[in-house]
């Protein structure tokens, strides 16, 4: 076959073929695997639950508290254990890390103090910044652990800033905005 | 040129990292570790394969003047099937390589492929040199990845060889990358001129 010759309605024509033929493609895809990404997000949400309260056997309806700051909200996930409250799953965030927007699961028991945490989604920089996710749960360092202590009794601010906790080594604003997402938590858990 | 060297050349004599020196963006971003590098290499892989395939079916039928943004058009319909993919099946791995799936499509390894040789070759040698360069690329990111990840975390794929005390954190960071590669092109060089 030879060439096609680059008149303007071969062109035209072309790049219509390709991009009708393109968007066809992709709309089939999309389609497609629609159904597994909905899935794989909610699945990654439910693991990151399970991780950060105690035991629960029963999720109840997840619900949305507006900040009014700023305009975004926090979901809440109450979990309840043989018809009990256990605690109840927030998920909150910061726009303050060092590579912008950090999204944190925090988990909070029945007692108002923090059972854990899993950090979903953050940019900050491997091997410093990135470390906040075991760096606040070690039973071993008492300065540098949140999990089991609530904003009432201990400052959860670095402790360079006067607060209680220690800062990761290097990433103060890791661990300031990590901290900024906490207290968030908190305070709209309180009211 | 045999079909064997056609595939082969994409490791050493062509390697679009350590000798043609394209897609550098990609190689120093995602490298900070071996499995992130072995991840983004096969995406690329898949997407130069797949455009390059795509690319010599249709060369008869692209009028010269567009054909660059019809070939780009090719390969970003690939891309996003890629990130829909990996959304849907490996969302850990996307979520590390996030933002720079989407930029395989201006990874300039990918049209440079579809523009200098499947434009001019048949399906065959297309799809070959596709899976070599791409291959190519892949192996020149696990070991720029695994060496980065050696050195600054100590660990390999995940599997810790020594004390995180010991590691030179300057490697996982971004000038640890150039640090690599500017070595690894130093020893590819020195391998090549025998």
């Amino acid at each position: 076959m030879a060439k096609r010759e680059s008149t303007f309605i071969n062109m035209v024509v072309t790049l219509l073929l390709v991009t009708v033929v393109a968007a066809a493609a992709l709309g089939y895809v999309y389609d497609l695997t629609k159904g597994p990404i909905a899935a794989a997000k909610l699945k990654a949400q439910q693991e990151a639950i399970k991780k950060v309260l105690p035991e629960f056997d029963e999720l109840g309806e997840s619900f949305k508290v507006l900040k009014e700051a700023d305009g975004d909200s926090l979901e809440f996930f109450p979990a309840f254990k043989n018809g009990e409250s256990v605690g109840v799953a927030i998920k909150t965030y910061t726009k303050k890390g060092f590579s912008g927007y950090i999204s944190i699961m925090a988990g909070i028991d029945d007692s108002g103090n923090l059972s854990g945490y899993e950090v979903l989604e953050h940019e900050e920089t491997p091997g410093l910044g990135s470390k906040m996710g075991v760096w606040f749960n070690n039973s071993e360092k008492p300065n540098q652990n949140v999990i089991g202590k609530n904003p009432k009794t201990s400052k959860f601010e670095v402790s360079k800033d006067g607060g209680d906790i220690d800062a990761i080594t290097a990433s103060t604003i890791t661990s300031r905005a990590f901290l900024e997402a906490l207290n968030r938590a908190f305070n709209s858990y309180e009211h | 040129m045999s079909q064997w060297k056609n595939f082969s050349k994409g490791f050493i004599k062509e390697n679009p990292v350590f000798v043609l020196l394209l897609g550098m963006c990609p190689t120093l971003g995602v490298t900070s570790s071996a499995i992130n590098g072995l991840g983004m290499g096969l995406a690329t892989t898949f997407v130069l394969v797949m455009s390059n395939i795509v690319v010599s079916l249709v060369k008869d039928f692209i009028p010269d003047k567009v054909r660059i943004p019809s070939f780009i058009v090719i390969i970003a319909a690939f891309v996003t099937v890629v990130q829909l993919a990996m959304q849907a099946y490996l969302p850990s791995l996307y979520k590390s390589l996030g933002l720079f799936i989407p930029l395989i499509v201006v990874n300039c390894i990918v049209l440079g492929r579809a523009e200098a040789f499947a434009s001019k070759n048949n399906l065959i040698s297309s799809a070959i040199d596709g899976l070599g360069i791409g291959l190519g690329f892949s192996f020149a990111l696990v070991l720029l990845g695994g060496i980065r990840e050696i050195l600054g975390s100590g660990k390999i794929f995940d599997i810790t060889l020594y004390s995180e005390n010991y590691v030179t954190l300057l490697f996982v960071l971004s000038p640890g990358a150039f640090i690599v590669l500017g070595y690894l092109i130093a020893i590819i060089n020195r391998i090549k001129k025998d």
